[in-house]
């Protein structure tokens, strides 16, 4: 599903954040993404959402190669990724309704059926009964549902979560992190960055570890070098 | 794929909404409404001036008069010929034939100077006739034509056409026309400038929202669609304010000019905005609304990228 091939990204005036990475994520796996801060956790998932473009190698999402894909085709590929922020990045002037719609209305679908997907993703995260609510009444726990909800409504194969459980208490933490294995179970990729270690443990997943830029673990290091660019 | 029942669906929701949004907000965008309705009633007013304008001046172009001054050489016979053929045009109602002795004649009568007209060996007045075209052809135009027609004749002198005031007043209305015509190119300009620095700061308000619907795969149609929408209303409804204005202030004169023409016993009154009028001046509305907001959004919607 994913695939880094020798991937590089250098910011300008900082130097390589990610050097030479390479791993596969293939369907229906689930991965942590760990390391020290700044070793190029969030950079790496920038990549797979095209919010960045790599400074070399490549980047295969669903076998395309997403790095070099023109601007106009960007929005289709981020349709195929759920992405979760640790600061939820809902819109607070709207229900939570309209939140979770807001991926279903890109995609033009008729009033019915989103009404349908909405109630099916708030059930799955256990909000149902907050659709009318604005997100600002709602706990850090909860908000971070919504996210979820949102990420997943429109079934991306691919899911993406940077530090999805930050500033949750453990219990909560353990709760998130079980929904994403069900989504996993389901046949979604899910990609997560955390610093959570204890909780990585738990879950028992593939780790994948970065250190100063370069994957340490969990990674390919067989790769030919230079061999893509 | 998306099928166009609910494409046309989700526009008509888009419209609506960004209608619901705008009411729902009135004060600045009245604010908007107001400069569009204002900057467009101007122009539009001033037209509706110089139409009426030239309505009355059609009404006393009865006025035109050529005057042909003969050679000295051209004898009474000649001259008479000449009137004969003249009046057998079509393009003249009447003409008169004043003979270089009947031109002495009545300048002796009415200027007192007779006895000094006596001295003189030569009769100095040149034979003169006077046309007077028919009502068909009584306008600037064919009138010009006639006289350039009539200047090239081999009797003829000199020839003028009795009516500087009028062609005065036809420089004048088509200078008027073209001042009109640069106060409203500018105007719009401004109109322009307006819709998209509204449509801008309804951008920068919206900037996250931007970002995130960028985040989830908005594509830039999507998020250009409500914008657009939002200067569409604006047009139309600075449209809407721009014809109040004009069709107001018109009725407030027409009082006052219908009884100015009763003192010129003439039953004269102040036309307003016809419906061909009105229409272009909303599709022009409409259409400074949309471009507006399209540059606003074409230029600033890129600067909005998500982190
Ligand atoms: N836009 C940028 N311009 C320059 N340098 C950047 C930029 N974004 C990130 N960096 C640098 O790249 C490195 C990797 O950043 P990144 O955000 O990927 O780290 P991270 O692993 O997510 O860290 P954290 O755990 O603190 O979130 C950091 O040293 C950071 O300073
Ligand atoms: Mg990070």
């Amino acid at each position: 599903m994913i695939e880094f091939h020798n991937v590089s990204k250098r910011y300008p005036g900082f130097g390589d954040a990610l050097s030479q990475v390479s791993f596969k994520l293939a369907s229906g796996e689930m991965a942590f993404l760990t390391g020290h801060s700044g070793a190029g956790k969030s950079t790496l998932l920038k990549l797979i959402a095209v919010l960045i473009r790599p400074t070399n190698g490549q980047v295969l999402v669903n076998n395309e190669n997403i790095g070099h894909i023109s601007r106009r085709r960007i929005p289709y590929v981020r349709r195929n990724v759920g992405i979760i922020f640790q600061d939820h990045k809902l819109l607070f002037d709207r229900t939570v309704f309209d939140n979770v719609a807001l991926p279903l209305v890109i995609s033009g679908l008729s009033h019915r059926e989103i009404g349908r997907r909405v109630r099916a993703a708030l059930d799955k995260v256990g909000l149902l009964s907050k659709e009318k609510s604005l997100p600002i009444t709602l706990s850090g726990g909860q908000q971070q549902r919504v996210g979820i909800a949102r990420a997943v409504v429109n079934k991306p194969p691919i899911l993406l979560a940077d530090e999805p459980t930050g500033n949750l208490d453990p219990e909560l933490s353990r709760e998130i992190m079980d929904l994403f294995a069900q989504f996993q179970q389901v046949g979604t990729s899910v990609l997560i960055a955390s610093h959570d270690l204890d909780l990585i443990a738990q879950m028992g997943s593939k780790v994948l570890t970065l250190n100063e830029g370069r994957m340490t673990a969990g990674g390919m290091h067989n790769e030919p070098q230079g061999g893509f660019r | 794929m998306i099928s166009p029942t609910v494409y046309l669906a989700r526009h008509m929701q888009v419209m609506l909404s960004t209608l619901g949004q705008m009411i729902r907000s009135p004060m600045s965008n009245l604010m908007t409404i107001a400069v569009m309705g204002i900057a467009l009633a101007l122009p539009a007013g001033l037209h509706i001036i110089l139409k009426n304008v030239q309505q009355v001046t059609a009404q006393w172009d009865g006025a035109a008069q050529i005057s042909l001054f003969l050679k000295q050489s051209v004898t009474d016979k000649q001259a008479e010929q000449l009137t004969t053929i003249l009046r057998q045009r079509q393009d003249i109602k009447s003409v008169t034939n004043i003979t270089r002795s009947e031109a002495l004649e009545e300048f002796r009568q009415n200027s007192g100077f007779g006895e000094a007209l006596e001295s003189l060996e030569e009769n100095p007045f040149p034979a003169v006739i006077v046309i007077y075209p028919t009502e068909q052809s009584d306008n600037l135009l064919t009138v010009q034509g006639m006289l350039a027609n009539f200047k090239d004749r081999p009797e003829v002198e000199l020839a003028q056409l009795d009516m500087q005031w009028l062609k005065r007043l036809y420089a004048i209305m088509d200078f008027g026309r073209r001042g009109i015509w640069v106060l409203a190119a500018m105007l719009s300009l401004s109109v322009l400038l307006v819709v998209g620095n509204t449509i801008r700061l309804a951008i920068q308000n919206r900037r996250d929202e931007i970002e995130i619907i960028k985040l989830i795969g908005g594509t830039d149609a999507f998020i250009r669609r409500p914008f657009l929408y939002t200067g569409f209303w604006y047009g139309l409804s600075g449209g809407i304010l721009s014809w109040l204005l004009v069709t107001l202030s018109i009725w407030l004169l027409s009082g006052p000019v219908s009884q100015l023409a009763t003192l010129y016993d003439s039953d004269y009154s102040l036309s307003s905005l016809d419906l061909n009028s009105s229409f272009i001046l909303l599709g022009l509305s409409i259409s400074l609304g949309l471009a507006g907001s399209w540059l606003a959004v074409s230029r600033h919607l890129h600067a909005i990228e998500p982190e």
